[in-house]
């Protein structure tokens, strides 16, 4: 049996895109410099040239306006994914996103829809600061109208765009810019991933560990970490923000009874909160300890490499957490990070800028 | 002229259609020598913030300098010319790439090259970095990276100086691309209504990163046109020539100091390297070599002191011997930043809120 196919999550966005361009002429994709020289970074690059600048286009500076745009063409008939190369820019068009087309069907009764993507990336390191490091998804995740899909693996990332794309709802799609680089298994041609199902990323029986785009990352290398002391903890890839698939949580904690959330954004109001309420109040009969949550620090991003390294969450921070619910004594090793890994570099190749 | 260029500015394609002629000398008109004290100021200003950048760029690949960089040569005319219009307790504020304007306006060179460093020394505390940059003391009252984000902000600046009383003018720095954000239209519809004392200095460099005009505004106006549909009193020009920018820049500053409400300005002028980082960029393909060279034979720089020799009035030992200076200054500011502590980890959330 030939081994599957490996290709990296930008190359998988990008499969998904050409898919569905060449598959739907009503696709079309906006956006500041999805038809540039970089190509969105790699995720769609060339797509112009295959598809035309009237289908892959760029777009002015003007995001709350072109989010508008977006909204009027898949009212009327088309499939536009507007594109942010940071989801801060994203914010710029909240009216247009949550006020106007996430209520699009139910104002008018049901009978319209919107079937309309919007894709924004998050990330972390290299002096993004303050304003280029937002990981609002818990923003976008209170509205009731739209979906929040954040894929942490090539295949979902490829899975999860097409089943956007094709979805009739408004779909917030959520990327870290680190993951772009990680390589995985993806089939050819067209397949979709369910928005709403999480994804058992590793099995185990002593923890739940659940966790959302890149820090499912962290998480297995926590689990790895810990399976090496005989702890064997479930990773569940919280891929889908809204619909929350809650029952598959609900599952695990029945099974391991203690649960730790890792999520690359701040906790308070945040998504951590919801999936650790929706357990208390579903499941808190299968608690065996309090659940334990591993965020950003409470204040905004600094831009130095010095507090960034304090400042993102990491698998260490995970495994500490593990064994506070665990009810084990801390490791200092934990959080030694490893000599030459820099922690404000998504991989050693990386020289800046972003 | 290629399509992209049509909605610059008329002097942007002058600016072209001179650089691109066989000569491939820009036109030199001779300076007045009631301004020879101030065009060698304003070589002074422009060299100084080219040889920051330079530097910039030079130690960037030592990875000290953590973050993005925007960099500004090539369009030094703009910042040194708008600047020294004002005065000192006018207040400026810009977008991601402000390293001119915070220089221009008197921002300190040694917390801005400590906050690159992300240093406790920094303007910001380490806060911000690169693209984010304050220096109260020089009147110079932020810059962000959210593109067009600080229009409302300046403009809220110059409402207050008005509703206080206070006779001052704002400046506020934007490129071409923020005048498509919806508040760029916003702040002007207000700054109108209101008669604010602010000048909006538009630095037309024909790129929004990689996207040229053609993807982004009609050919059919000049970015000043939106301005003056809000309204506003509009000056265009030349941005590659300090002293001309200079002019208008003055012109703006006196009938807004009049209380005769906002001006935008639009400066045409060209970036030399890439959006964002150290290098060059040319070979990616989203514009010509022939392009760049046009205007990089509008050196702004080259062009102001070839005027000045014109009129045997460049000294060149006297620019040798402040060009040492400026360098050894440079250098003091980029081993004082090496050398400066980074922010205690512990204080990673102060200032989120007023200290109780
Ligand atoms: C709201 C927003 N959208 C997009 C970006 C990404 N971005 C950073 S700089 C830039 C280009 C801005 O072009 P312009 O205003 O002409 O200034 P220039 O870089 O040419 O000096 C863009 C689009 C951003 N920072 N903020």
């Amino acid at each position: 049996m030939t081994p599957p196919r490996e290709i990296s999550y930008a190359a998988a966005i990008r499969e998904a895109f050409a898919t569905c361009l060449a598959r739907d002429p009503s696709v079309v994709l906006m956006g500041l410099g999805v038809s540039d020289p970089k190509g969105f970074f790699g995720t769609t690059i060339n797509l112009h040239l295959e598809f035309g600048e009237d289908r892959v286009m760029d777009m002015p500076c003007a995001e709350a306006g072109m989010t508008g745009v977006a909204l009027g063409a898949a009212v009327n008939g088309m499939r536009p994914v507007i594109n942010h190369q940071r989801l801060d820019f994203a914010l710029l068009s909240m009216d247009q996103l949550c006020t106007q087309a996430a209520k699009w069907r139910y104002m008018f009764g049901g009978k319209e829809r919107v079937p309309l993507v919007m894709r924004a990336i998050i990330g972390r390191g290299w002096g993004q600061g303050p304003q280029h490091s937002q990981s609002l998804q818990s923003w976008f995740a209170h509205i009731p109208g739209l979906k929040v899909v954040m894929p942490a693996t090539p295949h979902d990332a490829k899975g999860m765009l097409i089943a956007a794309i094709e979805d009739d709802d408004p779909v917030v799609f959520l990327e870290h810019r680190w993951l772009h680089h990680l390589t995985g298994p993806v089939p050819e041609g067209h397949y979709t991933v369910p928005l709403g199902p999480t994804r058992t990323a590793r099995s185990g029986d002593k923890v739940t560990i659940a966790a959302m785009s890149y820090m499912v990352i962290e998480a297995l290398e926590a689990a790895d970490r810990l399976a090496a002391e005989g702890i064997e903890a479930e990773v569940i890839d919280v891929r889908c923000l809204r619909p929350l698939d809650r029952e598959s949580l609900i599952q695990s904690i029945w099974r391991t009874g203690r649960l730790v959330v890792a999520d690359g954004a701040w906790a308070s109001a945040g998504m951590s909160a919801e999936l650790i309420a929706s357990i208390s109040e579903s499941a808190f009969g299968a608690l065996k300890a309090a659940p334990k949550r591993v965020c950003l620090p409470d204040c905004p991003t600094p831009t130095s490499p010095s507090l960034a390294a304090d400042y993102y969450p990491r698998a260490g921070h995970i495994a500490a957490a593990v064994r506070e619910v665990l009810d084990l004594p801390p490791n200092d090793a934990d959080l030694l990070v490893p000599a030459g890994v820099e922690l404000d570099k998504p991989n050693p190749a990386f020289t800046g800028p972003f | 002229m290629p399509r992209h260029l049509a909605s610059a500015s008329a002097a942007a394609a002058l600016a072209t259609a001179t650089a691109t002629s066989t000569a491939m000398t820009p036109m030199t008109p001779s300076i007045p020598s009631a301004q020879l004290e101030l065009a060698t100021s304003l070589l002074r200003s422009m060299e100084r913030i080219r040889l920051v950048e330079e530097a910039i760029a030079d130690r960037y690949s030592r990875q000290q300098m953590r973050c993005p960089v925007h960099l500004s040569i090539g369009q030094e005319a703009a910042a040194a010319g708008v600047c020294a219009a004002l005065r000192a307790d006018d207040l400026a504020m810009s977008g991601h790439r402000s390293h001119a304007h915070y220089l221009a306006k008197g921002g300190n060179l040694d917390a801005m090259i400590a906050e690159m460093h992300g240093r406790a020394t920094g303007c910001c505390g380490g806060r911000g970095g690169s693209m984010h940059l304050i220096d109260r003391a020089a009147g110079f009252l932020g810059a962000v990276p959210i593109v067009g984000s600080t229009i409302p902000i300046a403009t809220g600046l110059a409402f207050a100086d008005k509703q206080r009383g206070i006779q001052r003018v704002t400046v506020a720095f934007l490129g071409d691309a923020a005048t498509e954000e919806g508040v760029f239209h916003e702040s002007l519809n207000f700054a109108q209504l209101h008669r604010l004392p602010i000048i909006y200095a538009c630095e037309n460099n024909l790129y929004s990163v990689y996207s040229p005009m053609r993807v982004r505004q009609p050919d059919t106006r000049a970015i000043h046109q939106i301005a003056a549909g809000h309204g506003l009193r509009t000056l265009h020009g030349d941005g590659n020539d300090a002293l001309a920018v200079h002019a208008l820049a003055s012109d703006a500053a006196a009938s807004a100091r009049a209380g005769e409400g906002p001006v935008f300005l639009e400066l045409a002028t060209y970036r030399w390297r890439e959006h964002c980082g150290p290098g060059w960029d040319n070979h990616i393909g989203y514009r010509t070599e022939e392009e760049y060279l046009a205007w990089r034979a509008l050196d702004p720089i080259a062009r102001l002191q070839k005027r000045l020799t014109d009129a045997h009035a460049f000294d060149a030992t006297a620019y040798a011997t402040e060009i040492k200076a400026i360098q050894v200054e440079i250098d003091r500011a980029f081993a004082a930043a090496e050398a400066a502590p980074f922010p205690a980890n512990a204080s990673m959330a102060d200032h989120v809120y007023a200290a109780a």
